[in-house]
């Protein structure tokens, strides 16, 4: 490779592509002023989202671990964070601040949104001023985490995009990265063959425990799954069982071995492939992978979905050759050559290494330059 | 954008992507569905498939060759039988279990949601 990488290296020792300085609503109802900074300072990113309001217990400790993963992303040059009231506004600044990212917290009651806004958007302002004089600095592939995660899959999925994606997954392991899997539902079929490549007993049963009780959840519902595990789409895309779906998806975690199970939005400690319990929804799945660290998304489709996320850029590709020249805005990269077999799976990895080292280097991803900004709260169970 | 000369890369040259001394691709392309593993009971149309179609597919793993009569339209990226299956026959592909057939499949017929189900839920 020509081009050496470079990245901006934050306080905590971690690697970031992007610079951006967010503005992250603890609540619902502070959405109106963080949106509010990001008007009046436009290189500051409002996070809007529908949650936060009297969560509890498990699903409330989600949610600011993933607010406080969003806002320490080393993507994330600096973070403002607006909440309704200030214990809790508190508790995520904290949070972000642990991480060494520059942030400044504020809160409405007693003020109001329009003073509120003044004072956060000066700064917002500082912080985006400040963040243009981070340099670029040479990096290495194994210092990047990646997160992989593939939807409105098809059967090309599993021939074409998902081995490619594959390729670059063994690259970044065996060059000392990160890399994080999720999807717990959809492994259904396949769930055994991650078992077997679960690096030590241990991991194996905290695997198999995070897998059994995320299916039980779903049984619990005792609901007919078709049409929402395989979706519609998936169905329309000739895919026919969960298990199918399964074994396509598995097929882009490539060879190494499993090393760690992780709960939703926490961040890895171990170098290497490591499985986190996510729900297979794109948005909720690659917001909860950002929030754990996660700064490059790859993701293989079928059918055409099209999500990004506000700070992760997510770089998409397509076996399916109609998806490919039908929603070309939406495609990183067109691997449909290895349905024809005009190219082998090495050099689609290839190319899709090329697509990576480009967007590492500073490229917009397709669903970053239109604005693709997903960012989706997992709720674990209804609010008190 | 124009696609890439196929002497660019020549990948049937050498590796596994396709029989020695024979080239593949969109300008020579003889298969019309890939199957994952010599095994399976299906494989996935790489493009559209007419009912009555004499077709060849490519099995992956070895790159050797099966042919069969289509006996169905099978969409681009939907499933067609390599192996005949009986109702309540276990589906292989990628060498693994992946449904139940729900009525009796034979060679060539297009395979979906209408005679295979989930073995799961």
């Amino acid at each position: 490779m020509a081009t050496a990488l470079t990245g901006y290296r934050r306080a905590n020792g971690r690697v970031g592509i992007r610079n951006h300085v967010v503005v992250i609503p603890v609540d619902d109802i502070s959405n109106a002023a963080a949106e509010g900074v990001g008007r009046l300072v436009p290189e500051a990113l409002a996070i809007p989202h529908p949650y936060g309001r009297l969560q509890f217990g498990e699903d409330l400790e989600l949610h600011f671990r993933t607010l406080i993963g969003t806002g320490s992303n080393p993507n994330v040059a600096a973070a403002i964070v607006i909440g309704i009231e200030p214990n809790w506004t508190e508790r995520v600044v904290e949070g972000i601040r642990a991480q060494g990212t520059p942030v400044e917290g504020f809160s409405i009651e007693r003020h109001g949104d329009l003073e509120t806004i003044k004072v956060a958007a000066r700064a917002a302002q500082r912080f985006v001023q400040e963040a243009g004089e981070i340099p670029r600095e040479p990096i290495s592939l194994g210092e990047i985490t990646l997160s992989i995660k593939c939807g409105e899959s098809d059967t090309t999925t599993g021939l074409a995009s998902c081995p490619t994606v594959a390729q670059v997954v063994d690259e970044v392991v065996e060059a000392g990265g990160t890399v994080l899997f999720g999807e717990t539902s959809e492994l259904t079929g396949g769930e055994h063959l991650i078992a077997e490549r679960c690096v030590d007993d241990d991991v194996r049963r905290r695997f198999q425990q995070t897998y059994d009780a995320y299916i039980r959840m779903i049984e619990e519902q005792d609901a007919d799954l078709m049409g929402s595990q395989p979706t519609q789409g998936n169905i329309r895309g000739g895919l026919s069982t969960i298990e199918e779906k399964a074994l396509g998806n598995i097929e882009k975690t490539g060879t190494k071995p499993v090393v760690d199970v992780l709960e939703p939005a926490v961040a890895p400690s171990r170098k290497g492939l490591n499985f986190m319990d996510t729900s297979s929804a794109a948005a909720e799945c690659i917001t909860l992978m950002a929030a754990a660290g996660a700064v490059i998304h790859l993701f293989p489709t079928g059918q055409g979905n099209i999500v990004g996320h506000p700070i992760e850029p997510v770089i998409k590709l397509t076996g399916n050759p109609l998806t490919a020249g039908t929603m070309t805005e939406h495609i990183d990269l067109d691997v449909s050559g290895l349905l024809r077999r005009e190219i082998d799976v090495a050099g689609a990895g290839e190319q899709l290494m090329t697509v990576v080292e480009r967007t590492v280097r500073g490229r917009r991803t397709c669903a970053e330059a239109l604005g693709h900004r997903e960012f989706v709260l997992t709720k674990l169970y209804r609010s008190a | 954008m124009a696609p890439s000369q196929p002497s660019d890369r020549a990948p049937w040259a050498s590796g596994p992507c396709g029989a020695p001394g024979r080239p593949q691709g969109r300008w020579f392309a003889i298969h019309k569905f890939l199957v994952h593993n010599e095994g399976d009971d299906v494989g996935v149309a790489t493009e559209d498939i007419v009912s009555g179609d004499a077709i060849v597919g490519i099995f992956m793993d070895t790159g050797g060759e099966v042919a069969l009569t289509a006996r169905g339209a099978v969409p681009l990226s939907h499933k067609i039988a390599v192996r005949a299956l009986a109702r309540g026959d276990e589906v292989t592909e990628y060498g693994t279990r992946v449904g139940v057939a729900t009525s009796d499949i034979e060679v060539g017929d297009y395979v979906h949601t209408h005679n295979i189900r989930s073995a799961r839920w």
